[in-house]
């Protein structure tokens, strides 16, 4: 897990849900921290700003066959992946 | 109370360049969804849709015609010459002052302004075209087809997202049944294929990349794609005084909102829409045989749609068909309830009910009487069209036969 992307990640999810630092823990899921399916939608867009990575989330698969979005722990090591993918020359 | 009758019909739409074409291919099960040809595609992860080809306008438009308008406003006048040319109606002094355009769209001339945007802002030019306002505003469709019919009634355009077609359409059976006005074009279109629109819609991450699958367990969100449907709607006496073909009867139209998300439907908002127009339409659940519904195609559209549809019709002796026809002919968005009333008029008049295809596996979420990738033949009397739109605007038609 790259820390600085630990610490962008919880930044943006903070300032998305309106959370103190210590609200959110490594296992919190998305949805105990209060944000809904509209909600991840715009996480996902402000984690890929940030990063300018894509990350390719259909709603519509419920907790995607393809990515692990499921705690903070999971959302953090599948963005630090692709922040190390994307800068791979 | 007036009754309210259809006398005619048109359409262009990715199954077909007309009425006919667009009923065989409804019947076959057809696909209309296939690449698109945009520019910048590549930067889309959408690649799919159902586009209307500018060869199939040209074709279709009357020859000489002024072709100075937005793409929406030709499908739309494209539509509405065919329907009322199939009607036989004649809006001359005076019927022309009591009947009405209303048409419903989501997105209006969103390509002109996607085109000129581009250029004041990406290429750096400091001059659009002077009709540029006239062309992306959302009324110019109606107003096109008021000009071209010299209709000097009621002309406007209804824009409820997803649900503005049923919208339209129920605003013009209103007015017919109050007896306001005697006739009425009405129906939908939207065109919005294009480099902004598609970005917009991507970005809300309930789009497939494959195929649309409505009320399947594999199903993993819409398609979108343009095109109008056009009907005339009469009051009856009036219809049966020129021995007008009718099509069907329009019975019954409720309109409410679930005031709940902005994305999200609430089953609360669904079954009381459908419920209030089966009392406008003073008709039991098992009077209706067939329901065309919204069917999206998304994860959370189509189990609460079935949800809505089981709380209504389950336990009832007959269960009727449903059809998400969005399957073969994408989402048309302010356009779609427009074209599915013409899957709706094709199961009374013929006894067909067009298919969803791409149906691959049962989901126990969507557990409703699905008409599954063949078109099924059946009498059916009474049918209803399910429009529910983002931010919980809902409108039911309910049609019967004549």
């Amino acid at each position: 897990m790259d820390l600085r992307v630990k610490d962008r990640v919880l930044e943006i999810l903070t300032n998305h849900g309106q959370l103190a630092r210590e609200d959110i823990g490594m296992s919190s899921t998305l949805e105990s921290l209060g944000i809904d399916s509209v909600g991840v939608v715009e996480v996902i867009f402000a984690i890929e700003e940030e990063f300018d990575i894509n990350i390719p989330y259909n709603a519509n698969e419920t907790l995607s066959k393809r990515l692990d979005f499921s705690n903070v722990l999971s959302i953090v090591e599948l963005v630090s992946e692709l922040v190390r993918d994307n800068h791979k020359f | 109370m007036k009754r309210v009758v259809i006398t005619g019909c048109g359409t262009i739409n990715p199954l077909g360049r007309n009425v006919e074409e667009t009923w065989k291919s409804l019947a076959e099960g057809k696909d209309g969804i296939s690449k698109m040809d945009i520019p910048n595609i590549e930067r889309l992860s959408i690649k799919n849709g159902g586009q209307v080809k500018i060869k199939s306008i040209l074709e279709s438009l009357p020859k000489n015609f002024n072709t100075n308008a937005d793409k929406v406003t030709l499908l739309s006048l494209i539509a509405s010459i065919e329907a009322v040319n199939s009607s036989g109606i004649n809006f001359e002094q005076p019927l022309n002052e009591s009947s009405a355009v209303i048409l419903g769209t989501a997105g209006g001339g969103l390509i002109t302004q996607d085109e000129n945007f581009k250029k004041v802002y990406e290429q750096k030019r400091n001059r659009v075209h002077p009709l540029t306002v006239p062309r992306l505003m959302h009324s110019a469709s109606a107003s096109a087809i008021s000009i071209e019919n010299n209709i000097t009634g009621p002309t406007f355009t209804v824009s409820t997202a997803c649900a503005s077609s049923n919208h339209a359409i129920g605003q013009a059976f209103a007015l017919i049944r109050s007896g306001q006005i005697v006739t009425a074009v009405t129906g939908g279109a939207d065109s919005m294929l294009c480099f902004g629109g598609l970005k917009a819609w991507e970005g809300l991450r309930i789009m497939t990349t494959d195929k649309c699958r409505p009320f399947c367990a594999t199903r993993d969100g819409m398609i979108q794609s343009e095109g109008a449907t056009v009907f005339i709607l009469e009051e009856l006496d009036h219809a049966l005084s020129r021995n007008a073909d009718i099509y069907a009867e329009l019975v019954g139209y409720s309109m409410n909102s679930d005031a709940f998300d902005i994305m999200n439907p609430s089953p609360k908002g669904l079954v009381r829409a459908m419920e209030l127009a089966l009392t406008d339409a003073k008709l039991d659940p098992e009077c209706i045989g067939y329901i065309n519904a919204h069917g999206t195609g998304t994860y959370v559209n189509d189990k609460i749609e079935s949800l809505a549809i089981n709380k209504i019709f389950k336990g009832k002796c007959l269960k009727p068909f449903v059809s998400s026809t969005k399957s073969m002919h994408g989402h048309l968005i302010g356009g779609s309830g427009a074209i599915e009333l013409l899957s709706c008029i094709l199961a009374l008049k013929k006894g067909i009910l067009a298919p969803t295809i791409n149906f691959e596996k049962e989901d126990p979420l969507c557990a409703i009487n699905l008409v599954k990738n063949n078109s099924v033949e059946a009498k059916v009397t009474n049918v209803m069209s399910n429009s529910f739109a983002f931010g919980g605007l809902n409108a039911v038609l309910v049609l019967r036969s004549f």
